[in-house]
């Protein structure tokens, strides 16, 4: 635990450290490289119900751009390293990975401020790093050794920590919990809002309706997050959904299309979407991406889409690539920056990789801990031949 | 008698053969069910279901298929190939939304036609749950007998996996029995998975069949190739014994058939194994005949120990059976916690626990 909490402190450091350097060697360059820049998103964004919609043009710094590169690139190696993990069978069960989609993750992240709230399904290892876990933290967790975010007894589908609320393993239950979060911080009156994440393939799940409904009829501050990554596990949108524009089927609630391959036009929606939860109402975001994994790692990811498609994408619409290359052109970041941002975070990966590997399970004892609290019969049921007590270890960091 | 004697012996013998390395990873040892006389082939678990829906597509031209990812085999690979046979207007992807298909299924059944619907894992049927209980289960009782969708089958991999953790590993066969109006079972093997999914497919009721998901692939037997189906509501008596009645289902027979033997070898206790295979209805007469000879009764499921059904079976046996027993009635069960991830094997009712509960029981 001690571990996991100093290593997150480390991770804003090493971030900041190295922006220090780049700025630094910007400034001995006899300013060759601009400091900030004003970009225009890659594609136009797609309105339902607005009159007006997010900025399209966007200003991006060089500490901006260090920041979501380096976090991109993080999340591409985490989900890399867990790849491997689960095939040398040190990761075992259920493992759904991000690559692919890490700039709806670091756009929204941007844009949200310490008052607001994430909640997502089962591909949340990026999202879990983006909000303070560290890459050990995420690894050891896949690995079920302590130093994992939910100490080991979670795996992948189950990863939580301050102002994120996981982690869900059934499709679509998340979204009616992340209306519930909205509702609490307007109960609150903190100007809080939440962001509740599901799938194309969730977008079918009638309790998203039943979502939409009452954050519309009590004005909630929600932005329901359609990260439409084209396949429903194995099922293509277009045979899931009789409507594939999915920022259109919140019916009275406002939409937005957004390009989920460009950082910054989610970041750019997010911004909008948060101040319109704030002082309108709830809307629907779709981030239209893309996943180069299978939906799990029992699924190869070539019998419903082409080898083709696939490389198509990576070619011509990477997320880290795109932005980078735009970074480079624009003069915010030097080739030399990257490789020193690549270098760093590889070796931050492997390191955390070899760690999680090597780190220990958690004692048996912490079975029957932490199942309720205040048992109110002291004894675990069903423990034939032991005596256990029920022990509560960790109070939530919501109370 | 002489007929079961052989049969027993050929059981013995086949289950000789099918001796493990002893480091095996799964917490069981698989004890395949020796085939009756008849063609056969050797098919796993996920294979014989796949044969089975084969065969009642075929037979029954108003038999639909679905649920998520069914269409191009489903995860477990039970429906492979059957799209490409029967047509993609009879064997078909749904969305990612159990309550749908459940109410979609039942609709289907409604309608006179035969709906196979897959819940991709047991652990994802809560969705559907109102359906299942509210609509299915109720539909002839409410109707006055004039409506039913007895023409639906549900198919739902279930159980421990030894990797599924909290959401790919749950045992749900006690909520489900709870309702009446419903059919539930649970196979241990191939043979009886392919027997039971086309018994319930032709049975008048809404059928639940949780399919442990471990033995998918890791059971294999001779199964008759022929259309075949088992009795619903039937117990299979798989040891005979004298001192202490087992009783178990799904992948949990294979535990109990070896802790029968290990009992025997270490402890000279004559264990009765029982497959209880219906869970509802289930059969308490097989089972209070066994507990009235033994005396003693040992239950073993994954699922939880509170409200799991072992303890409705438990209730009735000392109902029926109080003046026969030596003993109270023992469970031996997943604790009272969620399904845990790294911790499986404590969970589960191991070898090692069931052979305690059956010292403890023999020494009460």
């Amino acid at each position: 635990m001690l571990r996991t909490l100093s290593r997150v402190s480390e991770l804003p450091l090493i971030v900041k450290q190295l922006q220090k350097n780049a700025a630094q060697a910007g400034v001995a360059k006899t300013n060759n490289y601009a400091t900030e820049a004003t970009v225009q998103v890659n594609r136009p964004f797609k309105l339902h119900r607005l009159d007006e919609g997010p900025a399209t043009e966007v200003k991006l710094t060089k500490d901006e751009a260090l920041k979501y590169y380096t976090q991109m690139q993080t999340i591409r190696r985490i989900e890399t390293a867990a790849g491997n993990l689960y095939k040398e069978k040190i990761i075992r069960g259920f493992c759904h990975l991000y690559s692919g989609q890490e700039a709806c993750a670091v756009g929204m992240k941007a844009a949200m401020r310490d008052v607001d709230n994430i909640i997502s399904a089962y591909r949340v290892h990026g999202w879990t790093y983006l909000m303070g876990v560290s890459p050990i933290g995420v690894l050891a967790e896949l690995t079920g050794n302590q130093s994992g975010c939910a100490r080991g007894k979670g795996g992948s589908m189950h990863m939580y920590a301050p102002n994120f609320f996981g982690g869900n393993g059934i499709v679509g239950a998340q979204v009616p919990l992340g209306t519930g979060v909205g509702l609490a911080c307007k109960y609150k009156g903190n100007g809080g809002m939440c962001l509740a994440l599901y799938g194309d393939g969730a977008a079918n799940q009638g309790q998203v309706f039943e979502a939409y409904n009452m954050a519309y009829l009590w004005k909630l501050p929600v932005i329901f997050v359609c990260e439409n990554n084209n396949y429903g596990m194995g099922t293509s949108s277009e045979r899931a959904s009789c409507n594939t524009d999915y920022y259109t089927r919140g019916d009275a609630l406002p939409g937005i299309w957004v390009d989920g391959m460009d950082v910054l036009a989610v970041r750019s929606a997010t911004e909008f979407a948060i101040n319109y939860v704030n002082t309108v109402g709830p809307l629907v975001m779709e981030t239209n991406t893309y996943r180069y994994s299978g939906h799990s790692m029992s699924d190869p990811g070539t019998s419903y889409r082409t080898r083709e498609e696939i490389q198509e994408v990576r070619q011509k619409r990477d997320p880290i690539t795109s932005f980078k290359e735009m970074c480079i052109e624009l003069g915010l970041i030097t080739t030399d920056e990257v490789k020193a941002i690549d270098l760093k975070v590889r070796k931050e990966i492997d390191e955390a990789t070899a760690f999680a590997k090597s780190d220990a399970e958690l004692a048996v004892s912490h079975l029957w801990t932490d199942v309720s609290s205040n048992n109110l019969e002291p004894k675990l049921r069903g423990t034939n031949s032991y005596n256990l007590d029920h022990i509560q270890e960790r109070k939530g960091v919501n109370h | 008698m002489r007929v079961s004697q052989v049969a027993r012996s050929c059981f013995n013998t086949l289950r000789l053969n099918f001796r493990p390395a002893p480091m095996t990873r799964s917490h069981f040892t698989y004890y395949p069910t020796a085939v009756g006389p008849g063609d056969a082939k050797k098919m796993n678990m996920f294979t014989a279901i796949n044969n089975a829906m084969d065969l009642a597509l075929e037979e029954d031209s108003t038999a639909l298929l679905f649920g998520e990812d069914v269409g191009f085999g489903g995860v477990f690979r039970c429906s492979v190939n059957l799209r490409d046979k029967y047509g993609k207007d009879r064997v078909f992807n749904s969305p990612l939304c159990e309550q749908g298909i459940a109410g979609f299924a039942i609709g289907v059944a409604n309608a006179g036609a035969t709906a196979i619907a897959e819940i991709q894992f047991a652990d994802y049927i809560f969705p559907s749950f109102d359906q299942i209980v509210n609509e299915a289960a109720k539909y002839r009782y409410r109707s006055g007998g004039l409506f039913d969708c007895g023409s639906l089958t549900f198919r739902v991999p279930c159980g421990a996996v030894g990797h599924g953790a909290l959401y790919h590993s749950q045992s749900p066969e006690a909520y489900f029995a709870h309702t009446p109006g419903l059919r539930v079972v649970v196979p241990r093997g191939p043979i009886k998975a392919k027997g039971l999914l086309l018994a319930c497919i032709r049975d008048p009721n809404p059928c639940i069949v949780f399919e442990p998901k471990t033995l998918y692939r890791a059971a294999v037997e001779e199964v008759p190739t022929e259309y075949y189906t088992s009795e619903l509501g039937k117990a299979d008596i798989l040891r005979k014994g004298k001192d202490v009645t087992l009783i178990g289902w799904g992948t949990q027979v294979h535990v109990l058939l070896e802790v029968a033997e290990l009992a025997k070898e270490k402890h000279n206790i004559d264990c009765e194994v029982i497959d209880l295979v219906s869970i509802l209805p289930w059969d308490t007469e097989t089972i209070c005949n066994s507990a009235k000879k033994t005396g003693r009764v040992v239950i073993a499921h994954e699922a939880p120990f509170t409200q799991g059904f072992g303890s409705e079976i438990a209730a009735y046996i000392q109902d029926k059976c109080f003046l026969n027993l030596e003993a109270p009635v023992k469970r031996v069960t997943g604790w009272d916690t969620p399904f845990p991830h790294v911790f499986e094997p404590f969970y589960l009712p191991d070898k090692l626990r069931c052979l305690t509960a059956i010292k403890d029981i023999v020494n009460y």
